[in-house]
């Protein structure tokens, strides 16, 4: 079975549906809902049986490797693998499509753009999506990393707000603005790899390999990540992400900040700290200071919210802050932490805004936190899934989250131990702007215009079920997780030739020991 | 081998002593197939009856482009120059010679259609009639429709296959002023705002004779400095004679200028928009795709075989002329609200990244500037099939505002304009990005960093304009003033569908385009 094109399936077969979805009459949107579903069904069921295939003890850094040649000219193939971190990521994918489609199955109807167009979007989507993580060629992850915008500018730009216009338009420009420095980076690489080797490649192992000067990596290092850290996005450079959520449907923003936003993080981790290792060094500070800022100005900013889209939108900020964080403190615990962390994000975003989105849709589409009051009171059910998320996303111990942001403040720690201190108040004030969020909005007594708010129905709690029951099994038992994250991880230290420090010099200043 | 050996060994051409050059025919029969079916197309003017001239001229441009094309591919692999040493026919000229008589096809499909206009096509009934006169509305009101067009086309075709096969500064000259003259008529021929048609010919012809002065006087400089008009003896002159370089340089620099002016490149470039606005549509696609490409062929060889000696001279001078050309196009273009205009302004920068794959002066260099000709050639030809069937009552709709909503009322349209839009900003899986990937990778194999980062900002700044035409189709609402679009005929639909086509398989697919780039190899000498 191990020969079976597993990734190449997976991206084929949504590509399909989606395909087979906007070939549909368009008078049968429920014949398009229910072809999206079956296949996103599929995608998920495929990528179980492959995540079951995968031998997390491997010795080969790569697994379900395809390689075929495509521009050879230029060095280019078509080749994909995954390691434990994509595996995880795409998992995310997979779980989350299925769920978003469930959950946003009335969101669109024939006003603005075709029904079947959103749902042929999102499978379109799906393909990239995982094909972004699975490439093992960095033209290959280009290609990903710049035709997914695409799906995107239109989910937010055709079903999104009344901005949404201004907000697909932001957030294309800000993504091409980083793709493009990404892609004269890229190039710089493949000009690198051609005078060292004689012929340009861009296999992502040989280029690993390469010893480059560490002038050259610096520049290119700043190109790579410079789209990364739009993608995440990282402070300063996160002003488009507000906007897009605000503006955006609940699925798609769930697909947006949920998985969208983890290729920034991938990227780190993937394709900066093994290929520029010397270069990642030297930035580390810079970026470790980056990331706390925003863990800071995120969390700070969304304090002051009045609009819950908004608010997670900085709330995920502040979290992205903590799992750059965990990737550049270059200790194994921070960046096992950092994967957890992007999975954890993924799952309890999607419970914060697809329960959100129950609850707008219910109240004609606001968002805002003083329309609600006492929600718990009509809605038990939807606010008991809103808390779940609430509490996922402030790390309640139990929780998915709790233990990603566990593992990278234990791994700050190691290095950096007044890093760790600080980003340990971080979440204080994540908390309280949770906490106020729930209290203002579920409890209390019962706004009277919410009177006879429907609590939500089978389908819905049939798409949040699987979600809150992985953020619980997964927090309780992370074993699973951890067994393929962690060789994935060693080898990424490995590469960079970074070691951990040895718990004995915790009395000692850490940050002497530079890897 | 034997005709590139008597080039040279060739003395300069004594008047006393002159002896008819050896001419291999078939190596340049392109060219007088093209040439003879030119005059035929005249005399079919003067001679056919009226209402068979059409279906005539039609079988005859058709027919002779297929004839030309099949000539072309059967002389692949052809390595030599001919006619003592004033035309070089070899890969690079080949790859030129397909992609334009290709290109050339498309044109005429443009020019042939009419279905879209519902008073006939979208040329004059009669070119000398004054605008806004009664013999006008006579002629318009008879339906009468011309055919002139069809020599024009021809003659211009046939100049653009002389222009990169060109070994010798006389013969581009010839090439050029063949290929213009036809083209500045074509652009003054507009059905529908005739002045705006006519004012851009006027523009197009003034400026383009004085680029062709300046052209004329720097090949003159040349001769009085190597004693001869031929590209390899004018190499041999500079590596023979360090240390002379005034007149070469100045003869040097004003030869290009009259190459930068027909590629529009800044600061030569003030005739474009206007010329793209004022033309008839289909002139304008069949231009700006097609002399773009045999001007950029012209260039390359100048500089790769007569200059190559002088390229530490020529190199910054055409590093800052790239640089400012892709920034000073993709700025203006922002503020265009006519599509035809920033169509206009987006071939400037965009001859700006082809410059950067021509200023890198390395096989990558030419390879990737062909690349990025072939791919643009297509596209731009595809763009403005879209922009001639997007009409109003008064004609095309070329505003930006009444392409407001296109998306709703024509789907398939917008997307295809979509798909090229995407393709001139640089969105992988497009023609546009393998080919803006070619030329940043030969730029920076030769060490150009800078312009590389130059570019990366100039093509940011142009994916505003080129998205925001996108923005405008799909996510404004249609008000009354949007245009609707037209069905065309068969004939709008194949460059249409040729277009979009070449630019998406060359996106997935360039690996034998590439291919057959490289084995096309360097200029013979």
């Amino acid at each position: 079975m191990n020969d079976f094109p597993w990734l190449t399936t997976l991206m084929v077969v949504p590509l399909v549906g989606s395909i087979v979805v906007a070939a549909l009459p368009k008078a049968k949107p429920a014949a398009a809902k229910l072809v999206t579903l079956v296949v996103t069904a599929a995608v998920l069921v495929i990528t179980v049986g492959m995540a079951l295939q995968f031998d997390g003890s491997s010795a080969e850094p790569f697994q379900f490797v395809e390689s075929h040649q495509w521009i050879p000219s230029f060095g280019i193939s078509y080749s994909v693998g995954i390691d434990g971190i994509a595996l995880v990521l795409i998992a995310l994918a997979a779980v989350l499509v299925p769920v978003v489609v469930l959950a946003g199955w009335n969101d669109v109807d024939d006003s603005r753009g075709s029904v079947k167009g959103y749902f042929a979007l999102i499978l379109v989507l799906e393909a990239l999506m995982i094909g972004v993580f699975a490439s093992l060629d960095v033209f290959l992850f280009y290609v990903f990393f710049e035709v997914m915008l695409i799906p995107v500018y239109f989910l937010i730009g055709r079903y999104g707000g009344v901005q949404r216009s201004y907000a697909a338009v932001k957030f294309l420009i800000y993504s091409l603005v980083g793709g493009l420095f990404m892609l004269a980076a890229m190039i710089g690489l493949y000009v690198v790899s051609a005078n060292a080797t004689g012929t340009g490649t861009f296999d992502y192992l040989s280029l690993v390999g390469l010893d480059i000067d560490e002038n050259t990596q610096k520049v290119l290092f700043l190109g790579f990540f410079l789209a990364f850290a739009i993608k995440a996005p990282l402070w300063p450079f996160h002003t488009w992400l507000p906007d897009a959520a605000a503006e955006s449907k609940a699925g798609t923003s769930v697909l947006l900040i949920g998985v969208l936003d983890k290729v920034g993080t991938f990227g780190m981790i993937r394709y900066c700290l093994p290929i520029f290792p010397a270069a990642s060094d030297f930035y580390a500070p810079f970026v470790i200071a980056l990331a706390l800022v925003g863990v800071f100005y995120g969390a700070y900013v969304a304090l002051s919210q009045t609009d819950m889209k908004r608010l997670f939108a900085y709330s995920s900020m502040s979290h992205f802050g903590f799992i750059v964080l965990g990737i550049f403190v270059f200790t194994s615990t921070g960046q096992t932490g950092s994967v957890v962390y992007m999975v954890a994000h993924g799952l309890s975003t999607a419970l914060l805004f697809l329960a959100g989105g129950f609850l707008w849709m219910r109240y004609h589409g606001s968002s805002q936190i003083s329309d609600y009051a006492g929600v718990n009171k009509t809605a038990p059910v939807l606010s008991g899934f809103f808390l779940v998320g609430a509490l996922a996303s402030l790390a309640l111990p139990g929780l998915l989250s709790f233990v990603g942001e566990f593992l990278v403040l234990i791994g700050t720690f190691q290095r950096y131990m007044w890093v760790g201190a600080i980003a340990t108040l971080g979440i204080v004030i994540t908390a309280a702007y949770v906490l106020r969020l729930y209290q203002r909005s579920m409890t209390g007594p019962l706004k009277p215009e919410l009177e006879g708010l429907r609590d939500i129905g089978v389908r819905e709690r049939v798409a949040l079920a699987p979600v809150a029951a992985l953020v619980i099994v997964l927090g309780l038992f992370p074993a699973p997780l951890l067994n393929v994250i962690n060789p994935a991880v060693d080898r990424v230290m490995t590469s960079i030739g970074a070691t951990d420090p040895s718990p004995t010099v915790v009395g000692a200043p850490a940050e002497g020991t530079n890897p | 081998m034997i005709a590139l050996a008597t080039t040279l060994s060739a003395p300069a051409a004594d008047v006393s002593t002159f002896t008819l050059p050896s001419i291999n025919y078939y190596a340049i029969a392109p060219i007088l197939i093209l040439f003879g079916a030119a005059v035929v197309s005249v005399l079919v003017e003067a001679f056919v009856p009226r209402a068979a001239r059409r279906p005539v001229q039609l079988v005859l441009v058709i027919g002779s482009l297929l004839a030309a094309l099949i000539v072309v591919i059967d002389l692949r692999g052809t390595r030599l120059v001919t006619g003592d040493g004033a035309i070089a026919v070899d890969g690079v000229t080949l790859i030129l010679w397909g992609t334009l008589l290709i290109v050339g096809l498309l044109g005429a499909m443009l020019f042939a259609e009419r279905s879209l206009d519902p008073l006939g096509d979208a040329f004059a009934p009669k070119a000398s009639t004054l605008p806004g006169s009664e013999d006008e509305q006579r002629f318009t009101r008879l339906g009468h429709l011309q055919t002139e067009i069809w020599p024009f086309f021809l003659f211009a075709l046939t100049g653009m296959l002389v222009f990169p096969a060109a070994n010798d500064l006389l013969l581009i000259f010839v090439a050029l002023e063949v290929m213009s003259l036809p083209l500045y008529l074509l652009v003054g021929m507009a059905r529908r705002r005739r002045l705006l048609s006519q004012e851009a010919a006027l523009k197009y012809f003034l400026l383009g004779a004085f680029s062709s002065a300046f052209f004329l006087y720097g090949a003159a400089m040349l001769y009085g400095y190597s004693g001869s008009l031929g590209l390899v003896d004018i190499a041999n002159a500079v590596a023979n004679k360090p240390g002379e370089g005034t007149l070469v340089a100045v003869g040097m620099a004003l030869v290009i200028v009259g190459l930068l002016f027909k590629v529009s490149a800044v600061p030569f470039h003030q005739w474009t928009p206007d010329v793209y606005q004022g033309a008839p549509t289909p002139v304008t696609g069949f231009m700006g795709a097609a002399v773009k490409v045999a001007a950029f062929g012209a260039l390359l060889r100048v500089l790769y075989v007569g200059l190559g000696g002088m390229r530490w001279d020529w190199e910054p001078v055409l590093w800052i002329i790239a640089a400012i050309t892709m920034l000073v196009g993709a700025v203006i273009a922002l503020t265009q609200t006519d599509v035809k205009r920033m169509l206009a302004y987006s071939s400037i920068a965009q001859a700006g990244f082809i410059l950067m794959g021509v200023v890198s002066a390395s096989a990558a260099g030419l390879q990737s500037s062909i690349f990025y000709l072939i791919s643009y050639a297509f596209t731009t030809i595809g763009a403005f099939a879209v922009i001639s069937m997007v009409r109003d009552a008064s004609g095309e709709a070329t505003h930006l505002s009444k392409w407001a909503g296109l998306g709703r009322r024509s789907p398939v349209v917008a997307a295809t304009f979509t798909l090229f839009m995407l393709a001139l900003t640089g969105i992988p899986l497009t023609s546009g990005f393998v080919a803006k990937f070619g030329v940043f990778a030969a730029a920076l194999g030769s060490g150009l960093s800078w312009l590389v980062i130059i570019a990366v900002i100039a093509s940011i700044i142009a994916a505003f304009f080129y998205i925001r035409v996108v923005v405008l189709m799909y996510f404004s609402e249609p008000t009354e003033d949007t245009a609707s679009v037209v069905v065309p005929s068969a004939f709008t639909t194949i460059a249409l569908a040729a277009g979009a086509t070449v630019t998406l398989v060359l996106g997935i697919m360039p690996q034998p385009v590439l291919d057959l780039i490289s084995q096309a190899g360097v200029f013979v000498r």
